[in-house]
C-alpha cells in the first residue's frame, strides 16, 4: 500500500493526554504533550521512572491495554490521525511504518519460536512476501545488525543467543519493514556497557542508513547525547524542557533540569570541589501532584504565590530556537550560578588493613545438564587468584560487566559459598572456609551487604523497625529491648530517616528510603566492611546521589572498609579512593582512582571507559567498540582472558597473549596490571576522555 | 536424545522393582498369608496347621526369595510338604512334572493365577486393561480437547465474559464428583424420570458391542470431572502467556489476534497443562472405579477392588506391575513432550 505523500514531520504529537482508568477513579499518566519528530530525526525522551515517558510511546502505538486511554490531544503520523484509527489501520501501521525495540530484549522475543521465522512474519504479514522472500530478507537484515553466521542464528531460539545478540535481533526485526519512526525504550538497560556501546553505534548508524527517525526514550542523559538530535525532558508526565541537545544540556532553562544534571557524576565530578546534588523530595505520585508546577515542591528557585497558583505553560526561552521550558521564572533565576557548595571536610586518611584476599579462587563444578543429569562435568572458573588488600576508611571499587566474577567473590566473602583455594583475612582471621551459618556473630555483623534491588530485600509484612531491630538481635547487640529500640532509631537518625518511619511497612517507602533502611541494617552491628552491590543502579537518577552520599558519610564517621561494586564507572570515579577492574574472573587492574582512569590503561579498562556514556558535551570521547561478547568462564580463552577482543593484541610479540596468562605487573605508584603490552607501547595510550576545556 | 530414554528407561525399571517389592511385601505379610491359608484350606486351621500349609506351598520362604521366584529371576520352589507331597511353584496344572520350567516368574510370563476368577492373572489383566483403555481412549479424545480449546478461549482474554463463563463451567464439573454427575445423567438421560431416554443407564453391553448410546454416559461422566481441572491449568498458563512481553511485541509487529494466540501463545501456554495431561493416564487407569461400577462395566478399576476384596494377591501384584508400568511409561512421554514443546530445554 503506497503511503500518501507527506513532507511535514514524521510524528506530530499535540496535546497528549492519557489517562489510566481504574475502578474508582481516572489517574492521569500524560498531560498536555507535543512533541514532533522530523524525518531522520532522533529525539531524546528523558525523565525518571514514572513520568510518563513509556506512556508516551504506547500512545504513539496505540497500546495502552485495557486501562489506559488518550483522554485529550492528537497524534498525527504522517498526517493521519493515529488516535481515530481503526484495528485494521492499526495492525498496517504497527510493525510496518512504526516499529518498536523493548528494553528486556530476552523477555520481547517469544522463548518458543526460531528467531527465523520471528523475523520472517512482518514482510509475511506487511508485504504478502513467500516464505523464500521473507527468508531473504530477513537473512539480509541478521547480517545489517552486524550478527555472525545469520545462517545459524535464523535457526537459532532466543535463548541460545546472548543479551547483546538478542537486543540486535529485536533491533533487526523492527526494521525488517524499513519503519519511517523507530521507537526505542530504555534499548541498552539490561545490557552490559560495552555491549551497550556496540548496540547504541549500531541504532545511530542505521538510523543514518535507513533515514529512520527515532525517538529514543532512556533515562540516561549519556545516551540521548550520543544519539539523539533533540531532547525533550518529561517530569510527572509533563514536558518540562524541549530543545535541541546543546542548547538543553549547556543552558538549560528549567530548574529540574538542572537538579538532574547536578545529580549524575560527570568526569569533572568531585567528592570534595565539585559534590553531586541531590534532588530533595520525592516524585509526587500521579494522584498526588502539587498545585501549580509540578517540581514546585523540590525546586530550589520556587517562589509562593507565583509557582503554586495554576498550570504553568510552556514558554518559548530568548535566543533559542525551538528550546521551550515550562517554567515561570526563566528570565529570574541566574542559571549560571554554581551549585552551593557543601562544605563537607576532606575524607580522613586510610588506616590499616582490615580485610585481605590472597590468591583466592572459586571454581563451581557444573552438571553438564541440570535437568537431566549426566554428562560430563565441567568448571566454572569464576575467580582467578584474587590478591588485594582493602583498608580501613577506604572505597575499593570493583568494576566489571555480568560475568565477571565480582558477584561470586561478594558470595564468598559474605560466606554464602566457600573459597576452593586461598584466603580471606578479615582483622588477620581466616574466613574463607567458614559459611555464613558457622561465622561467629562478630564476623558477621563486621561483614555486611547492601544489595542492588531494595524491593526485594526488606520483608513486606514487617514493619521497618521491626527488620532493624531482628538485625539488631541477631548480632547480639544491646542487653534489653529498650537499648535496642533507642539504637533502632539512632540508625534511622544516621540514615536520615524520620523515626515515625519505624512503624511503616516497606511498601509505603520510595526505592530510594528503602534502600537507606538496607543500609541501616548493614551498619546495625557497625560493620567493619560493607559490601556495597550496585546500591544504587535500581534507584532513580535523583535518588541515587542522595543514596551515595549517605554511603560515604557514614563510613567517613564509622572508618568502614566499603567494596563498591558497579558496572557505573561514573559514579565509581566520583566515589572510590582505588579501584579493581574484573574480567572473566581475573583482576586485570588495580590502582588508585586517578591511575585507573588515566592512561597506561589495561586494554580493557580502556573500552570499559569509551564506553561509558558521558552526559556532558565538554568532554570528548574516543570511540573504542569491543566486538563479540564476554566468552564463557566455563570454556575461556587459552593466555590472557582478555585476547579475544584486546585492541592491543598485535603490539605483543609471538602470540604470547594467545598462550600464556599474564602475569600481574606493578607499574610505578603500586599501579598493578595484567598484560603483556611493554612499557613504551603503554606509554602510548592516550587519554578516553577529554576535557574540551569549556569553564564550567 | 536416545542416551537420555536409555538412562530414563533404566531408571523406570529401578523403579518398577522398588515399587513392585513394596506392594510384594505389603501382601505377603503373615497376616494376609494366614487369612490366604484359611480360606483355601480350613476356616478351623489351627496355628500349627496354617504354618504347615503355608510352608508346603512356600510361602515362609524368606521375602526377597520369594520375591525372586514371582519375579522370574530365582527358580522356582520345589518342596516336599510334611503332608508328603511334591508341590513346586512351576509345576502346571496341566503340565507333567518333569516338564516343569526352573523358572516361572512375571518375567516369563507367568503372572499367576487369581483365586477370586479362577483364572491365569495375565489374561485376566489383559482383558480388563483392553475395557478399561478403550473407556481412557474415548475420555481422552473428549476430554483433552474440550479442556484445551476451553482453557485456551477462557485465557486468551482474561476477565472477559467468555473467560468468566468457562471458568465458571469448569469449577462446576471439577466440583462435581462423578457418582453425582453420573447420577444425574443417568436421571436425565437414561431414565423415565425425565424421559429422555437417549442413552443407556449402563454399559455392560459396551464390553462387547460398543455403540454410542451405551458408552456415552461413562465417557461424558468421567471427560466432565477431569476437563474443568485441565481447562483451569490451561486458562491460568495461556492468561499468563497473553501478558508476556513477547505478545506485546507481536501485537507490536502488527499480527493479527488469531495469529497472537495460534501462532505465538498456544505452544508457550500447552507447555504447563501438557505435564497435566499426562498425569490423568493414572489417574484413569484406577480412578474409574466408580465411574465403571456405576454403570457395570467390568474395566480394570473393578477387577482391582475384586482383588482387594478378596484378598487375592497374585491378581493385586498383576494389576500393581500393570499400574506401574503405566504410570512410568506414561512420566516418560510426558518428558520428551517437554521437551520437544519447551526449546529451553535440551537434553545432551
Amino acid at each position: 500500500m503506497p503511503t500518501p505523500e507527506h513532507d511535514g514531520p514524521v510524528l506530530e504529537i499535540d496535546r497528549l493526554s492519557v489517562s489510566f482508568f481504574t475502578r474508582s477513579r481516572a489517574i492521569p499518566a500524560v498531560m498536555d504533550f507535543s512533541l514532533g519528530i522530523r524525518p531522520g530525526e532522533a529525539v531524546g525522551l528523558v525523565g525518571e521512572s514514572g513520568c510518563g515517558k513509556s506512556t508516551v510511546a504506547l500512545a504513539v502505538m496505540r497500546d495502552l491495554g485495557v486501562n489506559g486511554r488518550i483522554v485529550g490531544g492528537r497524534i498525527r503520523f504522517r498526517g493521519r490521525d493515529i488516535t481515530a484509527m481503526n484495528d485494521a489501520q492499526l495492525r498496517h501501521l504497527r510493525g510496518n511504518e512504526i516499529a518498536m525495540v523493548y528494553q528486556e530484549p530476552m523477555a520481547s522475543l517469544n522463548p518458543a519460536m526460531r528467531i527465523g521465522r520471528q523475523l520472517m512474519e512482518v514482510p509475511m504479514i506487511h508485504h504478502q512476501k513467500s516464505r523464500a522472500e521473507a527468508r531473504a530478507l530477513a537473512l539480509e537484515m541478521v547480517a545489517d545488525v552486524k550478527l555472525p553466521d545469520p545462517r545459524r542464528i535464523l535457526e537459532s531460539y532466543p535463548h541460545q543467543l546472548s543479551g547483546g545478540q538478542q537486543q540486535r535481533i529485536v533491533i533487526a526485526m523492527a526494521l525488517m519493514s524499513r519503519p519511517a519512526l523507530l521507537i526505542l525504550d530504555e534499548p541498552t538497560t539490561a545490557l552490559d556497557v560495552t555491549v551497550e556501546a556496540g548496540i547504541v553505534r549500531l541504532i545511530r548508524d542505521l538510523g543514518a542508513k535507513y533515514g529512520t527517525s527515532m525517538l529514543f526514550i532512556s533515562h540516561n542523559l549519556g545516551l540521548i547525547l550520543e544519539t539523539c538530535d533533540r531532547i525533550c525532558v518529561m517530569y510527572s508526565g509533563e514536558a518540562v524542557e524541549r530543545g535541541k541537545i546543546e542548547d538543553v544540556f549547556d543552558r538549560m532553562r528549567h530548574p529540574y533540569t538542572q537538579a538532574l544534571f547536578r545529580a549524575i557524576p560527570v568526569p569533572d565530578a568531585d567528592r570534595n570541589t565539585r559534590p553531586l546534588v541531590a534532588i530533595p523530595g520525592n516524585f509526587p505520585l500521579p494522584d498526588e501532584r502539587p498545585r501549580g508546577c509540578n517540581f514546585g515542591p523540590r525546586c530550589a528557585y520556587r517562589v509562593p504565590g507565583l509557582c503554586d497558583q495554576g498550570r504553568v505553560p510552556l514558554q518559548k526561552v530568548d535566543g533559542n530556537k525551538g528550546h521551550v521550558s515550562r517554567c515561570l521564572r526563566i528570565a529570574d533565576i541566574d542559571w549560571t550560578a554554581p551549585p552551593a557548595a557543601s562544605g563537607r571536610g576532606r575524607k580522613p586518611g586510610i588506616g590499616k588493613v582490615t580485610l585481605r584476599v590472597e590468591r583466592l579462587k572459586k571454581y563451581h563444578d557444573l552438571a553438564a545438564n541440570a535437568l537431566f543429569g549426566g554428562g560430563e562435568r565441567r568448571v566454572v572458573r569464576a575467580n582467578e587468584t584474587l590478591s588485594f588488600d582493602a583498608h580501613e576508611g577506604e572505597t575499593l571499587a570493583i568494576v566489571g560487566e555480568s560475568g565477571c566474577g565480582k558477584s561470586t567473590f561478594a558470595r564468598v566473602l559474605m560466606g554464602l559459598e566457600t573459597a576452593t583455594e586461598g584466603r580471606i583475612l578479615l582483622h588477620g582471621n581466616e574466613i574463607q572456609d567458614i559459611a555464613t551459618g558457622d561465622r561467629s556473630r562478630e564476623t558477621v555483623s563486621a561483614i555486611q551487604m547492601v544489595f542492588q534491588n531494595p524491593f526485594d530485600t526488606l520483608n513486606p509484612s514487617m514493619t521497618i523497625g521491626r527488620q532493624i531491630l531482628r538485625a539488631l538481635e541477631v548480632f547480639d547487640i544491646g542487653n534489653s529491648h529498650a537499648q535496642r529500640h533507642s539504637r533502632m532509631l539512632k540508625l534511622l537518625d544516621l540514615v536520615k530517616l524520620p523515626r515515625a518511619f519505624a512503624d511503616r511497612l516497606p511498601r509505603q517507602l520510595s526505592g530510594g528510603q528503602k534502600q537507606r533502611v538496607a543500609i541501616a541494617r548493614a551498619f546495625a552491628g557497625d560493620a567493619a566492611v560493607v559490601l556495597a552491590d550496585e546500591p544504587v543502579s535500581a534507584l532513580d537518577v535523583s535518588v541515587q546521589a542522595a543514596v551515595t552520599e549517605l554511603l560515604t558519610d557514614i563510613q567517613r564517621d564509622h572508618g568502614t572498609t566499603l567494596l563498591f561494586i558497579s558496572h557505573d564507572l561514573g559514579i565509581v570515579r566520583y566515589l572510590s579512593d582505588r579501584v579493581l577492574v574484573m574480567y572473566l574472573g581475573h583482576i586485570v587492574e588495580l590502582g588508585t582512582t586517578d591511575q585507573v582512569f588515566a592512561p597506561p590503561y589495561h586494554p580493557y579498562t580502556e573500552a570499559l571507559l569509551s564506553a561509558v556514556p558521558v552526559a556532558d558535551t565538554s568532554f570528548s570521547k574516543r570511540e573504542i567498540v569491543l566486538e563479540g561478547d564476554v566468552p564463557s568462564a566455563i570454556d575461556p580463552p587459552p593466555g590472557c582472558p582478555f585476547q579475544t577482543r584486546c585492541r592491543w593484541k598485535h603490539r605483543v610479540a609471538g602470540g604470547l597473549c594467545e598462550t600464556r596468562v599474564p602475569p600481574m605487573r606493578t607499574l610505578p605508584g603500586k599501579h598493578r596490571i595484567r598484560c603483556h603490552l611493554e612499557d613504551p607501547i603503554l606509554g602510548e595510550m592516550q587519554p578516553v576522555i577529554t576535557a574540551a576545556g569549556k569553564a564550567r | 536424545m536416545a542416551t537420555f530414554i536409555l538412562r530414563r528407561t533404566g531408571t523406570m525399571i529401578l523403579t518398577a522393582l522398588c515399587l513392585t517389592f513394596i506392594v510384594f511385601f505389603l501382601t505377603n505379610l503373615y497376616p494376609n498369608l494366614e487369612k490366604l491359608a484359611k480360606t483355601q484350606g480350613n476356616f478351623r486351621m489351627s496355628d500349627e496347621e496354617v504354618a504347615s500349609w503355608l510352608g508346603n506351598r512356600g510361602f515362609l520362604q524368606p521375602m526377597p526369595v520369594k520375591y525372586g521366584q514371582w519375579l522370574g529371576i530365582l527358580p522356582g520352589y520345589v518342596i516336599r510338604g510334611t503332608d508328603g507331597v511334591l508341590r513346586g511353584k512351576c509345576f502346571g496344572r496341566h503340565m507333567a512334572r518333569e516338564d516343569a520350567p526352573r523358572f516361572c516368574g512375571v518375567l516369563q510370563g507367568d503372572w499367576g493365577y487369581s483365586l477370586r476368577f479362577k483364572d491365569e492373572v495375565r489374561a485376566i489383566v489383559g482383558v480388563r486393561l483392553g475395557l478399561t483403555g478403550w473407556l481412557m481412549l474415548m475420555v481422552m479424545a473428549v476430554m483433552v480437547p474440550g479442556a484445551l480449546v476451553m482453557g485456551v478461549l477462557a485465557g486468551m482474554r482474561e476477565g472477559s465474559r467468555l473467560d468468566r463463563t468457562l471458568s465458571t463451567v469448569s469449577i462446576v464439573t471439577t466440583a462435581t464428583p462423578e457418582y453425582v454427575s453420573g447420577v444425574i445423567f443417568i436421571a436425565v438421560f437414561a431414565s423415565s424420570a425425565v424421559g429422555l431416554k437417549w442413552f443407556k443407564g449402563t454399559a455392560t453391553a459396551a464390553m462387547n458391542d460398543m455403540t454410542f448410546q451405551n458408552f456415552a454416559l461413562p465417557v461424558l461422566t468421567i471427560s466432565l470431572y477431569g476437563m474443568g481441572y485441565i481447562a483451569r491449568m490451561t486458562r491460568a498458563s495461556m492468561a499468563e502467556v497473553m501478558t508476556a512481553q513477547y505478545i506485546r511485541t507481536a501485537r507490536l509487529k502488527g499480527v493479527g489476534f488469531a495469529g497472537i494466540v495460534m501462532k505465538h501463545a498456544l505452544r508457550n501456554a500447552l507447555i504447563a497443562p501438557f505435564t497435566v495431561i499426562m498425569l490423568q493416564f493414572p489417574w484413569l487407569l484406577n480412578g474409574v472405579v466408580i465411574t465403571e461400577t456405576l454403570f457395570n462395566y467390568k474395566g480394570f478399576g473393578w477387577a482391582l477392588v475384586e482383588a482387594a476384596g478378596n484378598n487375592d494377591i497374585e491378581l493385586l501384584l498383576g494389576i500393581s506391575v500393570v499400574s506401574v508400568i503405566v504410570v512410568l511409561s506414561t512420566q516418560l512421554i510426558s518428558d520428551i513432550g517437554y521437551v520437544l514443546l519447551n526449546p529451553r530445554i535440551r537434553v545432551s
